[in-house]
C-alpha cells in the first residue's frame, strides 16, 4: 500500500531555475528509500517539502489520504507528529539532557501549555527511556547533549524521531558528519527501524555505496529531476555517473560492496 | 608584483599618518587649545584632588543618607533593566528570522530597536523630563527605553545564532510556536541572554548616576548637591561608593555567568 505519493512536485526559489522539476514517485509502507545525487540537486528541498518545512510551488503530495499542501495549521501539526526527522547536524538543544531532547518528540501530541511547561506523562517518559535504552544510550540519559560524541548525538536524534511513533522518518544526510564507525552504527539502526518496526524511511545520502548496501530502493536526483528510481541491484556504474553527471571512472564507489552485504 | 604590494602598504601607512597629523594639528589650531597647559593642568587637578577630594569624618556622617540614595539607584536600574528585558524578549522573538512572524515584523522591530538604541540616554532623560518633570519615573523610563533598544538587538542576534537548528527540528515534530520558544529557543539561548541582561544591569547602574544628575534623583543628585555646595569630602565619598558598587555588581554577574554556562 502506498504511504506517500508525490505527483509532479515542483519548487522554485528566487530565480528561474527550479530546485525540483516535476518529481513524482510513490513510497510503500516500511520501505527504506535512499535519495542520492550531487550537492545542490534538490535532495534536502525534496525532503522538506514532504513535511512542508518548505512550501512547494506546484504539484501534490499525498501522505496516506491527506493532501499535504492543503492542510491548515492545526492539521499540519498533526501531520508532522506522524513524520519524524533526522538531521546532518543533529539539531539538538545542546544544553539540555538526552531525555529532555528525546521528549521533545512528544510535543506535537501535547496541549500548548503542557508543552511549554514541559509536563510529560509517566507513559511518555517510560517510552522515552525504553527507546534511549534500545539505542544504547542507557548510561547517558541524564547527560547534557554537548558532552556526547557525534554518533551518540545522532542516536539521540533518532530517539527523538522514534518517540513520535511515526509512520515515516525523513533523514537528511544522517551520517555526513560522522566517522565510518559511527556511520555504520547509525545506518544499522536505521535499517532495523525500517525492516523491524515497519517505519518508512526516506534517507538523503552522499555515499553511494552506503545507499547500495542498506536501501530497498534508490532514487537518483540531478538538477531537480528524478533520473533513476529502482532497486539497488539495477543501479549500474553508467546510471550512477548519469546521476552525478560525471564519467563513471571518476567516482569513488566500491561496487564490490553490495555483493558483500 | 610582490614589491608592488609592499610599496602600496608603505604608501598607505604614510598617507594614514599624514592625515592623522593634519587632523590633529588642524583641530588644535582651530580650537586654540594649549597642549602644554592642558597636560600640566592634569597634574594640578590631581594635586587639588589629593588635597580636597577625599572623604573625611564630616563626610562619614552623611553615609546613611548616601547609602539610601545608592540603594534607590541600584534598585531602579535593576527594575528598569529587567522589565525592559521582558519587553525586549517579545520584540526579539518577533524580530528574529528564526522565530519571526514575517520579514516585515523583522524589519519593523529592528528599526524600532535601532531608534531606541541610538537616542542618547541623556536625550531620553531631557525629553521625558518635559512629561514627568524631575522624578524617579523620568530616570526609570530613560533607562528603560535605552535598555529596550539595546537588549532587543542583542536578543535578536542571540536567538538567530543559537537556535535555528533546534527550532527547525522542533517544528518538524509538530510542536507549536510557543512550545518551540520555551523548549528550544529559551533553553538554547539562556546563557547568552542572561549574560546580556547582566551586562545591561552593570551599564545601567553606571548610567543611572548620570541620569540622576539631570532628573534630580538618586545617587547622581546626592553627588550634584554635595559638589555644588562645595562639600567635596561628601562628594568624594559618593564617587568611591559608586565605584565599589559597580565593581561588586560586576563580580556578582561574572559569578552568575560562570554558574549558568
Amino acid at each position: 500500500m502506498a504511504l506517500l505519493e508525490l505527483k509532479n512536485v515542483t519548487k522554485y526559489y528566487a530565480g528561474p531555475t527550479p530546485a525540483l522539476a516535476g518529481v513524482s514517485f510513490t513510497v510503500k509502507e516500511g520501505e527504506f528509500v535512499s535519495v542520492i545525487g550531487p550537492s545542490g540537486a534538490g535532495k534536502s528541498t525534496l525532503l522538506r517539502c514532504i513535511n512542508r518545512m518548505i512550501e512547494v510551488t506546484g504539484g501534490e503530495i499525498l501522505f496516506g489520504d491527506l493532501a499535504v499542501s492543503k492542510l491548515k495549521r492545526r492539521d499540519l501539526r498533526k501531520l508532522r507528529t506522524g513524520i519524524g526527522m533526522i538531521f546532518q547536524h543533529y539539531n539538538l538543544v545542546d544544553r539540555l539532557t538526552v531525555i529532555e531532547n528525546v521528549l521533545h518528540g512528544r510535543l506535537g501530541y501535547k496541549s500548548t501549555l503542557a508543552g511549554v511547561l514541559g509536563l510529560y506523562s509517566r507513559e511518555e517518559k517510560m517510552q522515552a527511556f525504553n527507546i534511549i535504552k534500545i539505542l544504547g544510550l542507557g548510561e547517558q540519559v541524564y547527560q547534557r547533549c554537548d558532552q556526547l560524541s557525534g554518533g551518540q548525538k545522532q542516536r539521540v536524534g533518532i530517539a527523538r524521531a522514534l518517540v513520535q511513533n511515526p509512520k515515516m522518518i525523513l533523514c537528511d544526510e544522517p551520517i555526513a558528519s560522522l566517522d565510518p564507525n559511527a556511520s555504520k552504527i547509525i545506518m544499522d539502526y536505521l535499517k532495523k527501524i525500517a525492516n523491524g518496526m515497519g517505519i518508512t524511511l526516506i534517507c538523503n545520502l552522499h555515499q553511494v555505496n552506503v545507499a547500495l548496501a542498506y536501501s530497498d530502493r534508490i532514487i537518483g536526483i540531478n538538477k531537480g529531476k528524478v533520473v533513476y528510481d529502482g532497486p539497488p541491484g539495477k543501479l549500474t556504474a553508467d546510471l550512477t555517473s548519469e546521476i552525478y553527471g560525471t564519467e563513471s571512472g571518476e567516482l569513488i564507489v566500491d561496487w564490490g560492496e553490495r555483493y558483500a552485504s | 608584483m610582490q614589491a608592488d604590494i609592499f610599496t602600496r602598504r608603505r604608501n598607505g601607512g604614510l598617507l594614514f599618518f599624514t592625515l592623522l597629523t593634519v587632523l590633529t594639528t588642524g583641530s588644535i589650531v582651530i580650537t586654540r587649545y594649549d597642549v602644554l597647559k592642558g597636560f600640566t593642568s592634569i597634574f594640578r587637578a590631581f594635586a587639588w584632588g589629593a588635597a580636597n577630594f577625599y572623604p573625611d569624618a564630616g563626610a562619614m556622617t552623611k553615609l546613611p543618607d548616601i547609602l539610601l540614595k545608592l540603594k534607590e539607584t541600584v534598585l531602579m536600574s535593576v527594575a528598569s533593566t529587567t522589565v525592559a528585558a521582558i519587553f525586549a524578549m517579545f520584540l526579539a522573538l518577533a524580530g528574529s528570522s528564526t522565530t519571526g512572524l514575517c520579514s516585515l515584523s523583522g524589519i519593523i522591530t529592528r528599526g524600532v530597536a535601532s531608534i531606541f538604541r541610538n537616542i542618547p540616554l541623556v536625550a531620553w532623560a531631557m525629553v521625558l523630563m518635559l512629561a514627568f518633570s524631575q522624578s524617579e519615573l523620568t530616570g526609570y523610563l530613560a533607562l528603560f527605553f535605552g535598555s529596550l533598544g539595546f537588549l532587543t538587538r542583542a536578543f535578536i542576534e542571540t536567538i538567530d545564532e543559537v537556535s535555528n537548528k533546534p527550532v527547525e527540528a522542533l517544528q518538524a515534530t509538530g510542536a507549536s510556536y510557543f512550545q518551540v520558544v520555551f523548549q528550544a529557543v529559551l533553553p538554547a539561548g539562556m546563557p547568552q541572554l542572561s549574560s546580556w541582561l547582566l551586562f545591561m544591569v552593570d551599564t545601567n547602574i553606571r548610567d543611572a548616576t548620570l541620569v540622576g544628575l539631570l532628573t534630580g534623583t538618586g545617587i547622581g543628585f546626592s553627588f550634584d548637591l554635595y559638589y555644588k555646595s562645595m562639600n567635596f569630602h561628601a562628594a568624594s565619598l559618593v564617587v568611591i561608593l559608586i565605584v565599589i558598587t559597580v565593581i561588586v555588581v560586576e563580580m556578582i554577574s561574572n559569578y552568575v555567568r560562570r554558574v549558568i554556562m
